[in-house]
């Protein structure tokens, strides 16, 4: 990644600049996720504590106990001051052993939750303090395992990674399709949720077996599968990664319950939710800083969602906003304490065939992110919007796709399918499709070498003009205010003011004797 | 060399390969079993029973242990009778979002106002939102993505009073409910009281009224006081032409 030779001779000065007003726009976001928290950051929380399991006498169905104890918190006491205050506290008044066991008095009406003052409260933050510390230290086990995993079986012999998604509805299914994909030389699979969970405001519990259009991440489901893939990285002898969803109104939970099971790419977008899902824009951000600090802590790669732009909008009208985008999400997660090798920023292949020249139009769009980023793993996503079922003309555009993906040095390449758009992949597409990879690895993965496109070429002259236009664009999103521009409807088209959206009730400012035990040895790095 | 016949007046026809009547097709597909001789066997049976023959099996590989993959290339015996080609058709055309905001811009002169909901206890927003979200359904993205729509989406469990309130705050053009839940027939239930309590606040200006769900059969329509029922694997842009459709159809009925 680092050897990247500059093509493009981009000018220092306006990249500089491009950083600069990202940084800009970021600020006034960054303060107020620093100023609120949210029912989902302190459910997290809870979960780093220990608590699991859900109420499967609830009529409404099998209810986390999280939910149970935040949502009886805030009705008792409010959450303003955290949520682990008035849970610890509690466990001391009532004597009781475990969370869970806090969580099913709660239920029966047992428990009025206060916020303890004094010495209580001194007693309570340090208990919540040693229940955290326990939960991140398990994280941090976990990595340190993929470490020696990674040491002992070796990363993918070479770049891009190549990633393939799989997604049946039932977990079972998709071991065994994941098993397959791994051994047809998949480096990292994707398991893609049931269609809508990023709505739903808890996290399903156990096994789960009828998803739609994709399987429910839960903890049990991220065990059974990164379990599976254990036992095919030791078969195929390197280090198979696995994927997830960090996004949608449960995304610090999920990210917590990654770190917990060993996941090692997260889906997490700073604007995705706002725009694509209509979830609230405060909400979204306060929950993306803690999700990030904790895959930052877990060692994550995450993988932001810059293509959801391009199949909304045109790729080539819209080619800078993907640029901002990318240098948002970048200070948004260096802020959060990702360094750059788990920045996995996003960009796609969407361009309308029919354009002339539309493959160098690619090129320079794929080498701007590359030298923009030059320490990124960037995520290379393929063409889906003019994918129209005609599978072989789909075939070839894949084999463009990735031949600009290893011209242009892309770390990820998600593979794509000739029947996108036509049906959920059979075996024999994906069989096809890893082909359609491995020629063009084979045939031109080094043909980097000999790439130099011409100093005032089209791609060249192309990805200057996005940068300019990038650099334009922020400077408004600067005056405007970033939250102002997301209304405006700046991205992909959406328009989502501050207060609408959903989840916003979940929003809470905090309160001067806030306390986040989770935040605070997230911020520390400490272990105890 | 001439054409006996035009294309309008033919009738039987088969394939064209590369000579008229020869009747070669092609066609891929994997079984469950291993790669050998055995297995392409299996696929030229396969090919000849469903009327390929001859047929070849011109390419076979092993995906894993337990599958092959197999191109064939043959002649069908089937001929087609074109005089028996039935085609459904759909009262209205099915339209690309561009045509769906020039046409509403020109019927209307304004925004087209969706309000819509899960109505009763239902807290399942899949179906409403694979409509109304800009992320879409199917490959298709949702009504929010048109420009000339103005889309209201009240979420889940909405009482029926508050959706008549908000469909006349906001002047509904439509008004799209989605059920999922069927337990002692909710679904039909809730989608009737709804029709009824519209009809009977707002009578002639009541808006469209349209109701989605897996469990709900298109031909119910007028049992549930509806104009219009989409069942399941509906997708957003054959919401939006129809909408397009109704609101024209309204339109030249008041005029």
């Amino acid at each position: 990644m680092s050897q990247t030779r500059a093509l493009l001779d981009l000018d220092p000065k306006v990249v500089a600049t491009a950083r600069g007003l990202a940084a800009k726009a970021a600020a006034p976001v960054i303060d107020l996720a620093r100023a609120h928290t949210t029912v989902a950051v302190e459910r997290a929380t809870l979960r780093l504590a220990g608590i699991t399991g859900a109420d499967t006498t609830h009529r409404a169905g099998d209810v986390p106990w999280v939910n149970r104890v935040v949502d009886t918190v805030r009705e008792h006491c409010g959450l303003e001051h955290g949520v682990t205050l008035p849970v610890f506290h509690a466990l001391r008044e009532h004597d009781l052993g475990s969370l869970t066991e806090l969580a099913e008095a709660t239920a029966a009406g047992q428990i009025q939750f206060t916020i303890p003052t004094g010495r209580a409260a001194t007693s309570a933050a340090k208990a919540a303090r040693v229940a955290v510390a326990k939960g991140l230290r398990t994280v941090d086990r976990n990595r340190a395992n993929r470490d020696k995993l990674v040491t002992k079986l070796g990363d993918p012999p070479r770049r891009p990674w190549i990633y393939l998604i799989v997604a049946t509805g039932d977990i079972d299914e998709d071991v065994v399709q994941a098993a397959n994909a791994a051994r047809a030389g998949a480096d990292i699979i994707a398991v893609i949720r049931s269609t809508g969970q990023s709505l739903l405001d808890y996290v399903p519990e156990g096994a789960t077996h009828h998803g739609f259009a994709g399987t429910y991440a839960t903890q049990e489901n991220f065990r059974i599968m990164r379990a599976a893939l254990d036992e095919v990285s030791k078969e195929v002898g390197r280090y198979v990664r696995l994927t997830n969803y960090a996004s949608g109104l449960c995304m610090p939970e999920i990210a917590v319950l990654a770190g917990l099971e060993r996941l090692d790419m997260m889906l997490n977008d700073s604007m995705y939710g706002i725009l694509f899902r209509d979830i609230n824009p405060i909400r979204t951000f306060v929950d993306q800083r803690f999700s990030r600090q904790v895959h930052a802590r877990a060692g994550i790669i995450i993988n932001t969602g810059e293509d959801n732009y391009l199949t909304t909008a045109d790729a080539v009208d819209a080619a800078h906003t993907v640029t901002v985008s990318q240098l948002l999400n970048e200070h948004f997660a260096h802020e959060a304490g990702l360094p750059d090798e788990l920045l996995g920023l996003g960009h796609a292949f969407e361009i309308n065939p029919k354009v002339p020249d539309s493959f160098r139009l690619e090129l320079a769009h794929a080498l701007l992110a590359r030298e923009l980023f030059p320490d990124a793993p960037l995520k290379w996503m393929p063409p889906t919007k003019h994918m129209t079922g005609d599978v072989f003309n789909g075939y070839l555009l894949d084999g463009f796709f990735n031949l600009a993906g290893v011209l242009t040095g892309q770390s990820i390449l998600l593979v794509g399918m000739m029947t996108e758009a036509v049906v959920t992949p059979f075996l024999s597409d994906r069989d096809l499709a890893l082909a359609n990879v491995r020629y063009v690895l084979d045939a031109a993965g080094s043909l980097r070498e000999d790439f130099r496109p011409a100093p005032d070429g089209l791609i060249v002259k192309r990805a200057h003009q996005v940068l300019g236009e990038a650099v334009d664009l922020l400077d408004r999103i600067v005056d405007d205010g970033l939250l102002n521009a997301i209304a405006d409807g700046t991205f992909g088209l959406m328009k989502r003011p501050a207060d609408k959206g959903k989840g916003a009730d979940g929003v809470i400012e905090k309160a001067d004797g806030y306390l986040n035990p989770a935040t605070t040895l997230l911020d520390e790095g400490a272990t105890k | 060399m001439t054409t006996t016949e035009t294309p309008k007046t033919k009738r039987y026809v088969r394939p064209y390969g590369d000579t008229t009547g020869d009747g070669m097709a092609q066609m891929s597909f994997t079984l469950p079993i291993p790669f050998g001789p055995r297995a392409d066997g299996a696929a030229q049976q396969l090919a000849n029973k469903m009327g390929m023959d001859p047929a070849m099996v011109v390419h076979s590989h092993p995906i894993g242990e337990d599958f092959t993959f197999f191109v064939v290339y043959g002649s069908v015996q089937h001929i087609v009778d074109l005089d028996a080609v039935k085609v459904v058709e759909r009262e209205y055309p099915l339209l690309p979002p561009s045509d769906v905001n020039s046409a509403i811009k020109k019927t209307l002169r304004r925004k087209l106002v969706v309000v819509g909901a899960c109505i009763g206890t239902d807290a399942h927003t899949v179906g409403i939102d694979a409509i109304l979200n800009i992320k879409g359904f199917a490959g298709e993205k949702g009504l929010e993505y048109y420009r000339e729509l103005r889309v209201v989406n009240l979420g889940a469990q909405v009482s029926i009073p508050e959706l008549v309130k908000a469909a006349r705050a906001d002047k509904a053009d439509a008004v799209l409910i989605s059920q999922v839940v069927t337990q002692r027939d909710a679904h039909i239930l809730n989608t009737q009281e709804m029709s009824a309590a519209f009809r009977e606040a707002m009578g002639e200006r009541c808006p469209l009224l349209i109701a989605g769900g897996p469990r709900f059969d298109p031909l119910m329509a007028a049992d549930l006081g509806v104009d219009r029922v989409f069942g399941r694997g509906t997708t957003p842009g054959e919401v939006a032409s129809y909408l397009v459709h109704a609101i024209s159809q309204r339109k030249e009925h008041h005029a």
